[in-house]
């Protein structure tokens, strides 16, 4: 079911300039296990929340108001197609968020829409 | 939502909240940036809205992780370095680091900035809401440009950066088999990135026509690298067979829920379809499409920084051989000041950061910028000309929209409703599009459709131009230097201008609202 290759590319090596040594390395497991909707999500340490939807295999994760389905878009934070809520939290850009281990994630509840006369303000 | 305080990676500082040098930004531009100035012995705060440095264009892999071995990347040793020095300045807290922290409003006080911080995801305030520095410098860098193609609101489509994005930062791939479209040099890498990364691309479409280079390429030849780049894409799409149509497009992206095929055709000097060229591409679970980039332009704006169109019709800021902007003590660097790639971004880094710290030291006006940097820059910037040049918006895009296709993604504004507001509704600009339409007015206010709303709201306008009119910059004092746009769909630059006019530039969480102090606590100490 799994739509994404993962790539075998972790060489041990640390290069100089790459901080914060294995102090986190050594404490957190190669996977970090979530739910989605209350459905076990796993991914790779550092793999965003986008990613762990499409790596198990949910290209699409929310509905719009004219009821199309929409999933990860810009990848950069930029265009808000991929919001989720994360532990409660509404209006959440799954592409920029790292899973962490117990995360929480829902669907994004109702149709998303931005505030009104163009206030930018995550509710 | 548990992360790693902003705080717990940031060095210590005598006072955190006041600083000589403020960076935003912490890719190509901003690290150059930050080491120059820290350098230079003043005090520097560098906020970022990602979780780890290095931009869009040096994006890895989680440091948590595991180390990135830079396969998937252009000059990672140029990374490594910057880095090297960006985090020397670090550990003896020469350098503050906040990231995954958005800067959503910059304002001028007295004797230099304030910055309104909140946290880039997540709840609360941050844990500094408001720092003030004597110089800032942005280098916020930029985000794909899009046009809309009927289809593009399927999932499987995405941001040809987003998809090169995805990949560096996860090491996985958002599908299996993919058609990047789009133009410009860009569009390679992205290919190459997915081929290496053992994804298929069956075919990369490119608008513009290569013939298009051969006028202008002697210019590339004051830039050597860049053609042993170049080298390097066409021997990787040997390789893996990835085949590079050019003077063609994606007309339309098929699907029920999900991409399925796309549509492509041939185009003439004019964007209209070739009689017989089109054809389906089956089997496609990913499409990467960009036209080229866009510069997040709200600060410069919100600054009041003046500004003009570059010749790839994009909003950028005008900056001198100092990368002073128009403002004061403001100096801007990398993709805001004229789309031109990482190397030219360091190199504007650097300056601004020395310039900065010069002015926080009450030493501005001295020459900060050194003669080898002035030839390099310089050269830079003549070949992302040739390179804008070379690879237009180009004319006639519109001719593949339907009625329904959707341009705004976020309000699901449509062609139609567009072209009708347009006609009858004399929605002739971004702004009145917003109003009749609401175009513009969603979560991404406008970041994505900004461009294609301009577009569409002055195309009458548009067509009526002599090619190669000059449009000139009018921000806020009549003077400015002139840049001719070429023969391209380039929008009305005072439409551009009112899509960055974004009172607050990135979304926050009501609590960061809630911590505004009174006007009062801002003034003079």
């Amino acid at each position: 079911m799994s739509r994404s290759r993962r790539l075998g590319k972790t060489g041990p090596a640390r290069r100089m300039g790459e901080p914060q040594k294995a102090e986190t390395q050594m404490a957190e497991p190669r996977t970090v296990e979530a739910t989605f909707d209350g459905e076990p999500l796993s991914a790779p340490v550092g793999s965003s929340v986008a990613a762990a939807l499409i790596g198990s295999g949910r290209p699409a994760w929310r509905t719009t108001r004219d009821g199309e389905r929409r999933g990860v878009f810009c990848g950069i934070g930029v265009c808000f197609d991929c919001l989720v809520e994360i532990d409660g939290e509404s209006g959440q850009r799954a592409c920029m968020i790292p899973l962490r281990e117990g995360m929480e994630v829902r669907a994004a509840s109702g149709p998303s829409r931005g505030a009104h006369n163009g206030a930018e303000v995550v509710e | 939502m548990t992360r790693v305080s902003p705080d717990a990676a940031a060095g210590a500082s005598a006072d955190d909240k006041t600083f000589d040098v403020a960076i935003v930004g912490a890719g190509p531009a901003g690290l150059a940036a930050a080491a120059e100035a820290a350098e230079a012995g003043v005090s520097v705060l560098v906020v970022d809205s990602a979780e780890q440095p290095g931009g869009q264009y040096w994006r890895h892999r989680s440091e948590r992780a595991g180390s990135d071995d830079g396969a998937l990347h252009h000059g990672w040793r140029d990374y490594l370095a910057l880095r090297g020095r960006f985090d020397a300045g670090i550990a003896p807290g020469a350098i503050r680091y906040l990231p995954g922290t958005s800067v959503w409003m910059a304002e001028s006080a007295p004797g230099g900035f304030v910055l309104r911080l909140a946290p880039a995801y997540g709840p609360g305030p941050s844990p500094a809401p408001t720092v003030r520095a004597t110089s800032l410098v942005l280098a916020t860098g930029g985000y794909d440009r899009q046009l809309p193609v009927p289809g593009w609101h399927l999932p499987g489509v995405m941001a040809a950066g987003g998809i090169q994005a995805f990949v560096k930062q996860n090491g996985a791939l958002p599908g299996r088999r993919f058609v990047i479209a789009g133009t410009g040099p860009f569009l390679l890498p992205v290919a190459a990135n997915i081929a290496q990364s053992g994804g298929s691309v069956v075919s990369v479409l490119e608008s513009a026509s290569l013939a298009g280079w051969l006028p202008r390429a002697h210019r590339a030849l004051g830039v050597p690298a860049k053609g042993l780049e170049a080298a390097g894409y066409i021997a990787a799409f040997a390789r893996h067979r990835i085949p590079y149509r050019t003077r063609s497009v994606v007309t339309e992206i098929l699907g029920s829920g999900q991409v399925e095929a796309v549509r492509t055709a041939r185009v003439d000097r004019d964007g209209a379809v070739v009689p017989g060229s089109q054809r389906i591409i089956e089997g496609v679970d990913g499409v990467g499409l960009g036209w080229g980039f866009t510069p997040q332009l709200e600060l410069p704006v919100q600054l009041g920084a003046r500004t003009r169109q570059d010749a790839d019709g994009s909003l950028v800021a005008e900056v001198d051989a100092e990368q002073r902007s128009s403002v004061p003590g403001l100096y801007i660097a990398g993709e805001l000041t004229g789309v031109g790639g990482a190397v030219l971004a360091v190199l504007e880094g650097a300056v601004a950061g020395r310039a900065a710290a010069l002015t926080a030291r009450g030493r501005g006006g001295g020459s900060a910028a050194r003669t080898p940097e002035l030839r390099a820059i310089a050269r830079q910037r003549a070949f992302a000309r040739a390179m804008h040049l070379a690879h237009p918006v180009p004319r006639g895009w519109e001719q593949h929209l339907h009625d329904d296709t959707v341009v705004c993604r976020c309000e699901e504004v449509r062609y139609g409703a567009l072209a009708a507001a347009r006609d009858t509704l004399a929605g002739e600009d971004s702004r009145a599009q917003k109003g009749v339409t609401r175009a513009g007015m969603g979560w991404c206010q406008g970041r994505v459709c900004g461009f294609a709303v301009s577009c569409i709201a002055g195309a009458e306008e548009s067509g009526a131009e002599q090619p190669g009119a000059e449009r000139t910059s009018t921000a806020r004092s009549g003077s400015a230097p002139t840049s001719s746009v070429p023969m391209t769909a380039a929008p009305p630059v005072e439409s551009l201008r009112q899509t960055m006019r974004r009172p607050i530039a990135q979304p926050i969480p009501l609590a960061s609202l809630a911590t505004l102090e009174p006007e009062a606590e801002l003034g003079r100490d």
